[in-house]
């Protein structure tokens, strides 16, 4: 019924590239995560819990991510330095 | 030397996030390393039209309160390897924004950008402070109607007194230029829009260049893709222009007509 008023029902138009992006974009939004400081504390977490076996520079993080309609996906790179004996000590 | 360029209008919705975009994308384009910062806090949009949004992990205001590096909150294109966004935080307000912390972002975006644009929030409070502050030009984007002209040169007030460059006082002001948007030849020959002479008249600044009104440009916005990687767009070729003058070169000003349905269609049906 609805398809009556609708002027070109085309499925790769522009318009609908605009809903699909923004019903993506918006479930993030309207999450608790989104809101949340979720990813620096995260970061923070992480690095402390790498820092109690090795040394890393804070700027040696790489934190990726990828919001997709069913499943968004987390990267995170941590440069470390080349493996070093631990000195006894 | 790098150089920090503010998009900025005072009114609402004249085409400040478009336009620098489409200026961002013209630069890298070239080969110019740039980033594009969006400086509206609350109110990002700036992601959704350079078509990163689903790319953003950290924001300006992260880096500007010590939660993140720059290199962490800086999103590259995946079109064009010299151009980068760096978004703000859609839940954070105003007044997370610091002359202190935005000076240190700039400083340090300026040893690894050519080009700095920053996306100014509408009105002349904190953030549109914040944004035009530092800036070295500005590009200060018009409707040819009389509330946006009255409203430009407010702010064209602002920027020769409440700017970095206007307060050291030595002759080195912001450079502003005009860029004319939203233009329609064909309301402008009925009488009902006001011709380019009257508002450079008014506005006495040097005009960077006329942008159709054109459904490109949201079309461009629907799709995330700034408008000048759109090569069909007469919006697109406007930019085009206005990129060439902004960095130097001199062109004949001419007005880009408005796309015709019949064309758009047939160019969307073969995109299909
Ligand atoms: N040349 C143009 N032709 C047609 N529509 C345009 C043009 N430029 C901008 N628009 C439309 O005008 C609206 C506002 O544009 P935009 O978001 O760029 O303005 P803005 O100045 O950044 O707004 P705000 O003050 O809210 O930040 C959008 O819907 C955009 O698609
Ligand atoms: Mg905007």
């Amino acid at each position: 019924m609805f398809g009556f008023f609708r002027q070109q029902p085309r499925r790769t138009n522009s318009a609908q590239a605009a809903k699909e992006r923004l019903q993506i974009l918006l479930a993030h939004d309207r999450s608790d995560r989104a809101r949340s400081d979720l990813l620096p504390l995260l970061q923070r977490d992480i690095l402390e819990v790498v820092r109690r076996h090795m040394q890393v520079d804070s700027n040696a993080v790489e934190i990726k991510l990828e919001r997709g309609d069913d499943m968004s996906s987390l990267e995170i790179n941590i440069e470390v330095p080349d493996a070093q004996p631990r000195q006894a000590g | 030397m790098a150089k920090t360029i503010v998009v900025t209008s005072g009114k609402g919705g004249v085409g400040k996030t478009t336009s620098t975009a489409a200026i961002g994308a013209g630069l890298a384009k070239r080969g110019h390393k740039t980033v594009v910062i969006d400086f509206d806090v609350g109110l990002r949009n700036l992601d959704l039209i350079m078509g990163c949004e689903r790319r953003v992990v950290f924001d300006l205001i992260n880096v500007i309160q010590g939660d993140a590096k720059l290199k962490q909150a800086l999103v590259k294109d995946r079109r064009l390897d010299t151009l980068s966004v760096l978004p703000t935080s859609q839940t954070r307000d105003k007044d997370a924004l610091t002359l202190e912390g935005v000076e240190k972002v700039l400083g340090e975006l300026k040893e690894e950008f050519d080009y700095i644009i920053c996306d100014s929030p509408a009105g002349i409070e904190r953030g549109a402070h914040l944004a035009m502050y530092f800036a070295d030009e500005a590009v200060v984007v018009t409707n040819p109607e009389v509330s946006s002209v009255r409203d430009s040169d407010r702010v064209l007030g602002l920027l020769n007194s409440k700017t970095r460059r206007a307060e050291k006082g030595d002759g080195e002001g912001v450079k502003a230029h005009l860029l004319l948007t939203r233009y329609d030849t064909d309301r402008v020959t009925r009488g009902e829009m006001m011709p380019i002479e009257d508002v450079l008249e008014i506005l006495a600044i040097p005009l960077l260049g006329i942008i159709p009104e054109s459904p490109t440009v949201l079309r461009a916005s629907n799709v995330g893709m700034p408008v000048t990687m759109d090569e069909a767009s007469n919006a697109g070729k406007a930019y085009e222009d206005a990129v060439s003058r902004l960095i130097g070169e001199q062109l004949e000003m001419r007005i880009q007509p408005e796309e015709r349905p019949g064309f758009l269609r047939r160019f969307l049906g073969r995109r299909a």
